[in-house]
């Protein structure tokens, strides 16, 4: 089992523990997707919508955002300093214990 | 008011093959889609990225594919209805399809196939500026649609993408003011169109405000001027007076009106029944591609091909009972479009060596 356990807390603020595989290269929004949480993930994963923005509460160095994802929170609404886009955070052993909570929906 | 066989909402990569599909069974086919031009997604959001998994395309851009099928399509002439959104669905007493668009436009069909993607791309407007939808109509606008209306007249536009900046290359000689407002200096859009709004900023033809965002606006009755808080380190408010704010957010897909026709929807998609032939719960209108739901649907473009094939046969039946349609593969009948167009395998030539 290569799982992590990770804390999503939705709009509503009910918090989801879930177990996320780090197999299978899914991104945080992917498993919101797969778990059912509402998270619309328009663009597919191309960092070109905001549609997954997440929101991180737990102190986890995360891999710096790149050029698109920079671009697209310069564009996003609600955002944040610890604003993330979920499609491109990778589901890794050194994100065990991750906290974040989904941004509104725009 | 528009006829056709096959009245196909949403002008992506499903839609325009179903035109195909459609045209081998000499259906006719007509399409509405929201956007201004064809291609659904593959145009709007993402026209130059890599499709890897086009079957017998290693690899093609968004834009590519959506070119070949507009050319695949072409001599089965399919009437575009674009820029506009489905909006009301009447069922007529022979079981016909009256659809009429937020514009107006009326269209009647036999059958429908909806294959509307995500929904039809709304302008995604500024959550941050509390007053915004107070000067709608009265200066705010979220669309250009044209440019000449802001002849000579003082125009702020904001954002960042590729919409931005073209707009402002376009509105640059047309406007007597124009002011770009971005949340930050990096701008996201083609390097040309990044490089001429940084020559029209140099000439002084616009009036570039980065990092900045727009807080609040003013105006009696309607828009007269805006209030932009910068973001680096001066950090001061500056009044800029204007008679057009025009937010440029790019596009956000919505379900919208389709909705309220009382078809079936599961998770902002609509059922269909995958055994058959992608029919809703209203016998007459399918729904295709990424719009619907049924077990293991896989959200890709090559299964919206597939879905509309299927659909295709299965409106051909409705539309006539009584005739019996037999497959003919494009390699043995070749094309004939209702444009008079014929292509066909050449003829191989027998000869004596």
């Amino acid at each position: 089992m290569s799982d992590i356990q990770i804390t999503i807390i939705d709009r509503q603020g009910t918090a989801h523990s879930i177990a996320a595989p780090t197999d299978m290269g899914m991104s945080l929004m992917e498993v919101c997707k797969a778990y059912d949480l509402p998270v619309l993930g328009t663009c597919g994963g191309m960092a070109m919508c905001a549609t997954c923005q997440v929101y991180i509460e737990s102190d986890h160095v995360l891999p710096n955002p790149s050029d698109d994802e920079e671009a697209m929170l310069a564009e996003a609404f609600h955002v944040k300093p610890n604003s993330r886009l979920g499609c491109q955070i990778p589901m890794e052993p050194q994100f065990e214990g991750l906290k974040v909570r989904l941004a509104p929906e725009e | 008011m528009i006829e056709t066989d096959i009245l196909i909402i949403g002008a992506g990569p499903t839609g325009l093959f179903t035109v195909f599909e459609a045209g081998l069974l000499k259906l006719k086919c007509h399409l509405i889609d929201a956007l201004a031009q064809p291609g659904g997604q593959l145009a709007e959001i993402y026209p130059k990225k890599p499709i890897y998994d086009i079957p017998g395309f290693p690899e093609i851009s968004a834009q590519g594919l959506t070119d070949n099928l507009l050319e695949q399509i072409k001599p089965f002439q399919p009437g575009f209805t674009l820029g506009e959104r489905a909006e009301k669905l009447e069922i007529t007493p022979e079981n016909h399809f009256v659809v009429t668009t937020n514009k107006g436009t009326v269209h009647k069909a036999k059958v429908i196939a909806i294959a509307g993607g995500l929904g039809s791309f709304e302008p995604r407007k500024p959550t941050t500026i509390s007053n915004l939808s107070y000067y709608e109509e009265k200066g705010v606008a979220y669309m250009i649609k044209e440019p000449e209306s802001l002849r000579n007249k003082k125009v702020v536009l904001a954002g960042g993408g590729d919409s931005a900046l073209d707009w402002s290359i376009a509105l640059a000689d047309i406007a007597s003011e124009l002011t770009l407002i971005h949340r930050r200096k990096e701008f996201r859009g083609a390097l040309d169109s990044v490089e001429k709004v940084r020559k029209l900023r140099d000439q002084g033809k616009i009036n570039l405000i980065t990092p900045a965002e727009v807080e609040k606006l003013n105006g009696n009755g309607k828009l007269e001027s805006i209030i932009v808080q910068t973001k680096d380190e001066e950090n001061k408010e500056i009044e800029i007076a204007t008679d057009y704010f025009i937010p440029l957010f790019g596009l956000s897909p919505k379900l919208g009106p389709l909705a309220d026709w009382g078809l079936e929807i599961e998770k902002n998609a609509i059922k269909v029944d995958n055994a058959l032939d992608y029919q809703t719960n209203i016998p007459g209108i399918y729904a295709i591609g990424d719009i619907n739901t049924y077990p293991g649907k896989l959200k890709l473009i090559l299964c919206g091909f597939h879905e509309a094939t299927l659909m295709c046969q299965s409106a051909y039946n409705r539309i006539y009972p009584n005739k019996k349609y037999v497959l003919k593969y494009t390699t043995v009948g070749g094309i004939t479009g209702f444009d008079g167009s014929r292509k066909q395998a050449p003829k191989a030539v027998v000869e004596a060596i």
